[in-house]
């Protein structure tokens, strides 16, 4: 098959050529859209001569413009040749398509001209001026003799043009929308010619140069798509989360980004604790059983190992690397002199800190995302439905995930179109608002009160005897039945609201947040009182601790007065210890933690995987359909899920400080739900009544996170500052605050001179104006935010204004301004206009889609201005003269910015 | 959204990078091997059936491989000789210019042929991407928006020039509309 490989290599070319010169493709796509017709191409032709005399005015100054000018003529001549030459050849090859020989031979004859335009441009740098002006001058002389002899320089000049010309066909053949049969014709012809008289002229240098460009550009497209392809591969959970989009819409799929965002900060923090905190100390840090806090006491002993003690996190539990009381505060520890209770001190603030900086971060992101957004573009469906299968799919179950996927955006699209379309009254709609706030208000009043008396009475309690189990246990039941019935009261009371439910969302977040916030806030106070109880008993037993070291030591030279030596130290189970309250609150946080996941996880597999099963399997023997009717399955609690993450990290980020271990279960737990929600949401839910689109930016939710991480740093920053840690537990025991950890390394391990340092930072001289300067940076960075933002308004609504213009232009028979039509009924012989006056404009169009040099986008950009301006009194005093118009990019389509006589 | 599923190993893209030609006649042969001869050397008039073309891995899912083959067969039948095979490839593959994969486009979606895409052009094209699942009254509404969106001459359907206007500003068109062999 020595025939097949030749025109598999030629063909390669056909295939593979890249788009070298990106402009000049985009022009022959126009010409060809544009479909035949003679006239535009002469125009064209025109405007292209003139475009090549400048080129080449610049490239050889000494010329006059006279000279330019005839040179112009003469190449016109030459160049018509070409294309006659071609003509035939290309009627020999396209057959089918008659009516196109014309309109194609221009197209050729333009790209050889733009060619000869960007060749001599090229060559001018490449070989300097001299060349130049030999082939000018060649074509000047090229007019009247060309058919003839042998190798004159002008001919050598010539066939070096149509050399590089048939290069360029090559180059650009598969830009052409052409029936392979003819463009492997063409490339026939025009390698054929190029094999035969390259060599004769020598091979081109820059080939081999353009060549290597080529490659190297195939390798770095072909790089890029691996490095994106690389990008997407590394994003966790990537396909599963679309999986869920594509059947439950973008609301539903936002829950999972949150949560995955929310795993990817967790993993830092835990890096964080684990790296600088627990592994030093398991490492490094004194064994178990070593000194008293790190022993479980003596009565204890028996019980330590039980399950039902080790479920509470007491027994070993309690007294494992896990909580703040194991930490011992010995300055350094190990061979490395690792300060970890500095170490301690510094990952508790650098927690709140990355995590500040993480939330803040993102928001800023997802503003900026937000902003520039397509959401209310032009074209939200018709790019839907053009532009949304992805042809590259393979693959019949991505397929069918793409499908619903594009059917769920569409739903989407339509909730949002329907919304807007929906004419209202205004008066009940807002008087429905109102009052569903009112409600709304009410019913977080009533539940703030409920819960602030229920304390109230438990405290009473406190101090009685004879308690049934609800008196024991009424502040826990009276919240979590608020909890439950809150929501759902929420809900009710939205649907007056009849607000779109992605802004539904919203508020009911918002509303069930106040509501959550009363529950943590009890939880926190009653935490209090017992950190204060503690605090009390603490004082005592620190006397009597120390009183009974004494007392054991003085024994113990009672028992054995021979002995002269330092008595053997005490078994670390026996001594008496304080109550702890670090590890106390620790301890109740990480409760509060894993009773939330048994309770969240046990939630789903019972009100969602069992109901699911339920419906599914007794629906065959049931009297009603179970399916459509009550039951049903249940939908994806966005709200409820979100929240629950939400108050979850705010509870990590209270207790990370005095268990360490928290952060470790919070990952486990994220990174289980991820993929059980996944399942559960695939498996048992089905997507909700109107799907509705997400909006672009997870701002809302990351709000509702820095609310909780500030709230829970209140608490927390309290306990540092000013309660005096335990004094026989954790890295600060022994010291007045734990801050005095800081203190003490910069006295101990810095120079002095930082030290002073310090005290002049700390002086609130410095503090004050710092802080005033800073809030006068917040106040002016605000008034520029807003002034831009104002500013954004302003341009979309001019951006609209244009678009209505635009529309109104091309079917320019009925404006919208009342003002104008009058105008245009005044001005004599408008009323025949109109038609013309459009072919007119088409014609212009046409013209103008060639104009060379249009880049990439830029072409109907130029095709629009040109539009404008071909014809500037067509509308009489109406359209604005082409002047003021600048074609760059913003510009091009802003025609709103309108002549002032109209307004 | 970018379930982007791709069928091929970076040996095979490799593959493309360097003969795509070859390649493209070796799947187009695999189609059909009793009917596509080795050596092309005297042209020989060969057309696979759009059974074949249509059952390619990469057509095989797609919703609109029928308007695909029609488009770029001769015949318009979607039947393919080995230049329209590779014509089409050609179109769809990474490389070509955005002008000409609207062109083509706009003719795959233009199902009556008739140079422009009208509402039943978009009615169908909606149903297939869709698989049937809106109501009529979504598939009205949608359509109704789409003209009005992209119909810049109020002329009830989308010429050509409309639907570039529209195409070319999407900013995902060039990555969907494209098939790697």
């Amino acid at each position: 098959m020595p025939k097949k490989s030749d025109n598999t290599r030629k063909l390669e070319d056909v295939g593979i050529e890249i788009d070298g010169d990106p402009d000049s493709a985009d022009e022959v796509k126009n010409t060809k859209s544009k479909g035949g017709g003679k006239k535009p191409t002469g125009k064209r032709g025109k405007a292209d001569d003139s475009e090549d005399g400048e080129d080449e005015d610049e490239d050889d100054k000494p010329q006059k413009a006279r000279r330019a000018n005839r040179r112009k003529a003469a190449q016109q001549q030459p160049e018509e040749e070409d294309s006659d030459d071609e003509i035939p050849q290309r009627r020999a090859a396209g057959n089918r398509r008659r009516g196109k020989p014309g309109a194609n031979g221009g197209e050729n004859g333009e790209n050889k001209r733009n060619k000869r335009g960007g060749k001599k441009q090229k060559e001018g740098k490449g070989k300097g001026g001299g060349k130049k002006k030999s082939s000018s001058e060649d074509s000047k002389s090229e007019g009247g003799d060309e058919e003839e002899e042998s190798m004159s320089e002008g001919e050598r000049a010539r066939l070096m043009e149509e050399v590089e010309e048939k290069k360029k066909l090559i180059a650009n053949i598969r830009n052409k929308p052409w029936r392979m049969k003819r463009r492997l014709k063409h490339l026939k012809e025009a390698q054929l010619f190029v094999d035969k008289f390259e060599g004769a002229l020598g091979k081109g240098k820059g080939r081999k140069l353009y060549a290597y460009k080529v490659m190297m550009m195939k390798k770095w497209i072909k790089f890029q798509r691996d490095f994106d392809n690389f990008k997407t591969a590394c994003i966790p959970w990537e396909r599963k989360i679309k999986e869920v989009e594509s059947h439950f819409g973008s609301s539903v799929a936002s829950y999972f980004i949150f949560l995955r965002w929310m795993y990817g900060m967790n993993l830092v923090l835990f890096s964080l604790t684990f790296g600088l905190v627990v592994i030093p100390e398991v490492l490094m840090g004194l064994p178990y059983g070593s000194i008293a806090r790190k022993t479980v006491p003596r009565e204890e002993q028996d019980s330590a190992m039980d399950y039902s003690v080790l479920t509470d996190f007491n027994g070993y539990c309690k007294y494992s690397v896990l909580f703040y009381g194991y930490y011992n505060n010995q300055r350094t520890i190990g061979f490395l002199k690792f300060r970890l209770p500095l170490s301690y001190l510094m990952v508790g603030i650098g927690t709140f800190g990355y995590s500040l900086m993480v939330v803040i971060r993102t928001m800023a992101k997802n503003a900026d995302v937000g902003g520039g957004d397509g959401e209310d573009s032009e074209f939200t469906f018709a790019w839907k439905m053009f532009t949304s299968w992805d042809y590259l799919i393979g693959n019949a179950e991505t397929a069918d995930n793409k499908y619903a996927s594009i059917t769920t955006s569409f739903k989407e699209s339509i909730v949002d179109e329907q919304e807007n379309q929906k004419d209202e009254n205004i008066h009940l709609r807002r008087f429905l608002r109102v009052l569903a706030n009112f409600l709304i208000t009410c019913t977080l009043g009533g539940s703030g009160y409920l819960i602030y008396f229920v304390v109230k009475r438990s405290q009473e309690f406190q101090n009685m005897d004879d308690l049934g189990w609800y008196e024991k246990n009424e502040l826990e039941i009276i919240m979590s039945l608020l909890g439950l019935v809150g929501p759902m009261l929420f809900e009710t009371i939205a649907e007056l609201e009849e607000y779109h439910p992605r802004i539904a969302l919203k508020w009911q977040l918002g509303r069930i947040f106040a509501l959550f916030l009363g529950n943590l806030y009890t939880f926190l106070l009653a935490l209090f009182d017992e950190v204060n109880a503690k605090l009390e008993e603490e004082q005592e037993i620190k006397n009597a601790s120390i009183w009974f070291t004494k007392e054991y030591y003085a024994n113990y030279t009672l028992n054995n007065p021979n002995d002269t030596g330092t008595p053997p130290p005490m078994d670390p189970a026996d001594v008496i210890r304080g109550p702890c309250w670090e590890t106390t609150v620790g301890i109740e946080f990480v409760k509060l933690t894993v009773s939330d996941i048994q309770v969240t996880y046990l939630t789903i597999l019972i009100g969602d995987f069992l109901r699911a099963m339920i419906v599914r399997f007794l629906n065959y023997c049931w009297c009603w359909d179970l399916e459509a009717g009550w039951p049903s399955y249940g939908e994806f609690d966005i709200s409820g899920n979100v929240l629950g993450l939400v108050f979850n990290q705010g509870m990590i980020w209270m207790g990370a400080f005095y268990a360490p271990g928290l952060v470790g279960i919070n990952v486990l737990r994220l990174l289980t739900s991820m993929y059980y929600q996944c399942w559960a949401v695939m498996a048992c839910n089905v997507p909700h009544e109107r799907v509705f689109k997400a909006s672009k930016s997870n701002n809302f939710y990351m709000g509702l996170l820095l609310l909780i991480l500030f709230l829970s740093l209140l608490p927390v920053v309290y306990t540092i500052m000013s309660l005096p840690p335990s004094f026989d537990c954790g890295p600060f025991s022994g010291k007045e605050r734990m801050f005095d950890v800081i203190i003490e390394t910069i006295e101990l391990d810095l120079p002095s001179f930082l030290g002073t340092l310090f005290t002049y930072a700390a002086n609130p001289g410095l503090i004050i104006p710092a802080i005033l300067l800073m809030v006068l940076a917040i106040y002016y960075l605000n008034s520029v935010s807003q002034a831009y933002q104002n500013a954004n308004l302003e341009l979309k609504k001019k951006m609209q204004m244009a678009r209505d213009e635009e529309k109104n232009r091309r079917n320019n028979k009925d404006s919208t301004n009342q003002v104008m039509k009058d105008l245009e009924d005044l001005l004599p012989n408008r009323s025949n206009l109109p038609p013309a006056e459009e072919a007119k404009d088409k014609h212009e169009e046409k013209k103008a889609k060639v104009k060379p040099g249009a880049a990439g986008n830029g072409v109907n950009l130029q095709k629009d201005v040109s539009l404008a301006s071909a014809n500037p009194n067509a509308r009489g005093p109406v359209t604005q003269a082409p002047g003021p118009r600048a074609p760059g990019p913003g510009a091009g389509r802003g025609r709103g910015q309108g002549p002032p006589p109209r307004r | 959204m970018g379930n982007k599923q791709t069928i091929f190993t970076a040996q095979q893209l490799d593959a493309y990078q360097v003969s795509q030609e070859k390649l493209l006649f070796h799947r187009y042969r695999d189609l059909a091997p009793q009917l596509v001869p080795l050596d092309y050397t005297n042209q020989p008039d060969v057309r696979l059936p759009y059974e074949l073309i249509g059952s390619m891995p990469e057509l095989k899912d797609n919703p609109f491989r029928q308007r695909i083959a029609e488009v770029f067969s001769e015949d318009g039948e979607g039947n393919m000789t080995l230049d329209d095979f590779l014509d089409m490839f050609s179109v769809l593959s990474e490389m070509a210019p955005r002008d000409l994969k609207a062109y083509y486009a706009f003719k795959i979606y233009d199902f009556n042929n008739d140079d422009f895409i009208c509402k039943s052009d978009l009615e169908k094209t909606l149903n297939k991407l869709t698989r049937n699942e809106l109501t009529e009254d979504e598939v009205r509404m949608v359509c109704e928006k789409v003209m009005d969106e992209a119909d810049l001459d109020n002329d009830g359907r989308l010429s050509l020039e409309d639907f570039q206007h529209m195409i070319v500003r999407a900013p995902d068109f060039l990555s969907t509309f494209h098939i790697r062999i």
